[in-house]
């Protein structure tokens, strides 16, 4: 392998894992604020409800 | 009794989960913009520099191994603070927050094993050696992977939270060992050439690109930590509310027969 495939590999291998971490965080984010949207439009509310989330 | 200042009234108004998430809201677009302006920065630099005169162009390499080396052994540190907010004041968030860093922190150890790695070939002439502070990460790994298991095993929260601190401070023994491998062991890694108490031994034309790409680092890890944070007290608080239906459908049949 030449040296621009190692630093290629490298970047590829970083830039894979952070995307990986962003995808995760915000997909996970997504669903729990659908499954919050969903509770709350069945009427189960906290009971500071009204407040901002 | 005098007021508590400042300071310590803006730490206990953080305890607040729904305070903690409007203050986290408004200073999000400013981390993520912050952290893509770095990224751009660092990474322009990281290629336009010059390559070194006896690594050639695998010293760009250094821009994300050295940075995700020093993320992975701050994220631990932050998680430690946390254990100790988990177990000495009890903050309501102590235990969100390290729950929440250990992926993240296995991630920037992943990172900076696999890049380490593929240093180690061209420059080193092998992959994978034992030594001191190959092993010492890898063991850091490991416990990441471990803490997670650890968090994940247990149903209650609460629980969880206390046999994952005192794991985390018992693990904390292995920054340090981490830091000081490569003088206390004879190693193929080299030693430190950056954090020195004589300043940094490393030519400007390479610590420009590499301080740049630590902010950078530095900016993705608390955007993501803070974001994850968040996604974990929507997750605590949509558990709450599940079991707090469930006791009312439990109760309202037998309220409707008297």
């Amino acid at each position: 392998m030449s040296h621009f495939a190692y630093v290629a590999a490298s970047y590829a291998a970083a830039f894979g894992t952070i995307a990986g971490l962003i995808l995760w965080v915000w997909l996970d984010g997504r669903a729990r604020r659908r499954e919050l949207d969903a509770l709350e439009a069945a009427g189960i509310r906290r009971r500071s409800a009204g407040e901002p989330q | 009794m005098s007021e508590p200042s400042l300071a310590i009234r803006k730490f206990t108004d953080l305890a607040n989960p729904t305070r903690f998430l409007a203050l986290s809201g408004s200073l999000l677009p400013w981390l993520a913009a912050a952290t893509a302006v770095a990224f751009a920065v660092g990474l322009y630099l990281s290629f336009t520099t010059v390559g070194d005169y006896q690594q050639g162009e695998t010293v760009r390499i250094m821009y994300i191994h050295v940075p995700a080396a020093w993320l992975a052994m701050m994220c631990y540190s932050v998680m430690a603070i946390s254990a100790l907010g988990t177990l000495v004041w009890r903050h309501p968030l102590a235990d969100v927050s390290a729950r929440t860093a250990a992926p993240i922190g296995a991630s920037f150890t992943f990172i900076a094993l696999v890049t380490g790695s593929l240093w180690g070939k061209p420059m080193w002439g092998t992959w994978w050696v034992w030594d001191a502070r190959l092993t010492s990460v890898f063991v850091l790994f490991l416990m990441y992977l471990g803490l997670i298991a650890l968090n994940r095993a247990m149903d209650d929260p609460t629980r969880a939270a206390k046999a994952s601190a005192i794991l985390i401070l018992v693990g904390f023994v292995n920054i340090p060992i981490i830091k000081f491998s490569v003088e206390w062991w004879n190693t193929l890694h080299q030693p430190a050439s950056v954090i020195r108490l004589d300043g940094p031994t490393i030519d400007p034309e390479f610590l420009r690109p590499l301080l740049v790409m630590a902010v950078a680092f530095t900016l993705l890890f608390f955007t993501l930590h803070i974001l994850a944070m968040r996604n974990e007290i929507l997750r605590r608080r949509i558990a709450t509310l599940r079991r707090l239906a469930a006791r009312n459908a439990g109760r309202e049949p037998m309220e409707g027969r008297r």
